[in-house]
């Protein structure tokens, strides 16, 4: 494992992302999926709605990174927000 | 149901060997170079977190922010073009017999061509002094250059890759033609659809499959295009043809700077990520909505 130049925040960040994965297996399994629609433009699963929690996390934190000169820290709270209103909302 | 249910589940199963290859050949290497990104390293054994500052120096490097603008700009121009003709050429062509046969093994041939040698070929048939596109141009009272002059860098880029690659979306087309029903156009003709009327309403909504493949096989292709620009121009004159994998090679390959070239991986993976998805999605979308 040492060629993966492992850091502890990236084992972190892994872990957090595949209990995530982990909880949503459980769930589906416990409480299948309905396509829903919120305030997202198109129907969504709780996959799909995982999915782009993800990827607007990321870019929220590339648009702080490449216009702020602030901490991330602030960033990763965005994130955070933005992952509880799609998850819930979207 | 709950027989329905267990069968779904028992499916996925199947699933898994193509998983673990995905893991072994894509979801582990990405995670290594997630690690690389946040580390500054000098060796294989020396390395330092340094957090999302590779990031942050990406982000604001104006030499990232003009790639990424020129790889828009060729994914864009090239999307503009070659789906169109594609269609067209598709369109054209004859379905069946001797003529279709060969015409298919003539649109292939682009494709069967190695991407080092694409550039070559084109490389020799632009140059200005021995080239038949260059001498030919230049005969004709254009001064063609593509070493010197940008814009016609750009545009023998653009015409080496519609000579690539437009056959692929001809040939996925062509295919996705080829299964709309003969009714339909019958149906058509009785209606008295004109040729346009035909292909918006019986052909197009029969070709959204195909079309998502080849719009997203070019979008991700041409936004990762490196060996035939790097052959063809070397990313000149200056630095008005280099794209982002050129750029990503010099700093990985050239410089060695394995932290700074793993967060510019990471940034061009996500932008790729997105497109990909907001096509996909409004494609999708709009076949729901239909």
């Amino acid at each position: 494992m040492t060629w993966m130049a492992w850091t502890l925040p990236t084992a972190v960040f892994f872990a957090a992302i595949a209990s995530a994965l982990l909880v949503l297996i459980a769930l589906e399994l416990k409480r299948p999926t309905l396509t829903s629609r919120g305030w997202l433009p198109m129907a969504t699963t709780r996959g799909d709605r995982f999915f782009i929690s993800l990827l607007g996390a990321a870019f929220i934190h590339l648009l702080w990174l490449g216009l702020t000169p602030w901490s991330v820290l602030y960033a990763s709270g965005l994130a955070l927000v933005w992952l509880v209103v799609i998850m819930a909302k979207g | 149901m709950a027989q329905d249910k267990a069968q779904d589940n028992r499916a996925w199963l199947g699933v898994l060997p193509v998983m673990l290859i995905v893991a072994f050949s894509g979801v582990i290497p990405l995670m290594t170079v997630v690690n690389y990104s946040v580390q500054d390293i000098l060796d294989f054994n020396t390395r330092f977190f340094v957090g999302f500052e590779w990031y942050r120096e990406t982000l604001t490097d104006p030499r990232f922010i003009d790639a990424f603008l020129r790889q828009l700009g060729f994914s864009a121009a090239v999307l503009a073009i070659e789906i169109p003709l594609g269609i067209v050429i598709a369109r054209g062509m004859p379905t069946q017999g001797l003529r279709a046969s060969l015409l298919l093994v003539l649109l292939a041939t682009p494709l069967l061509i190695p991407w080092n040698v694409v550039g070559t070929i084109w490389q020799i048939y632009a140059r200005s002094d021995i080239g038949l596109l260059g001498v030919t141009l230049n005969e004709m009272g254009f001064a063609f250059n593509y070493t010197a002059e940008p814009l016609h860098a750009w545009l023998t880029l653009l015409a080496m890759d519609i000579w690539h690659w437009t056959s692929l979306v001809a040939l996925l087309v062509f295919a996705g033609l080829t299964s709309v029903p003969a009714a339909c156009y019958q149906a058509a003709e009785l209606d008295g659809a004109s040729k346009w009327q035909v292909f918006r309403h019986v052909e197009l909504p029969r070709l959204k499959g195909v079309l998502v493949i080849a719009v997203l096989l070019r979008l991700m292709d041409s936004f990762m295009i490196y060996t035939e620009p790097f052959v063809l121009t070397g990313g000149g004159p200056g630095n008005t043809t280099t794209f982002l994998s050129q750029y990503l090679a010099t700093m990985a390959v050239g410089q060695f700077d394995l932290g700074p070239a793993a967060a510019f991986s990471v940034i061009y993976f996500l932008f790729i990520l997105l497109f990909s998805w907001l096509f996909y999605t409004s494609v999708m979308r709009s076949e729901e909505d239909s």
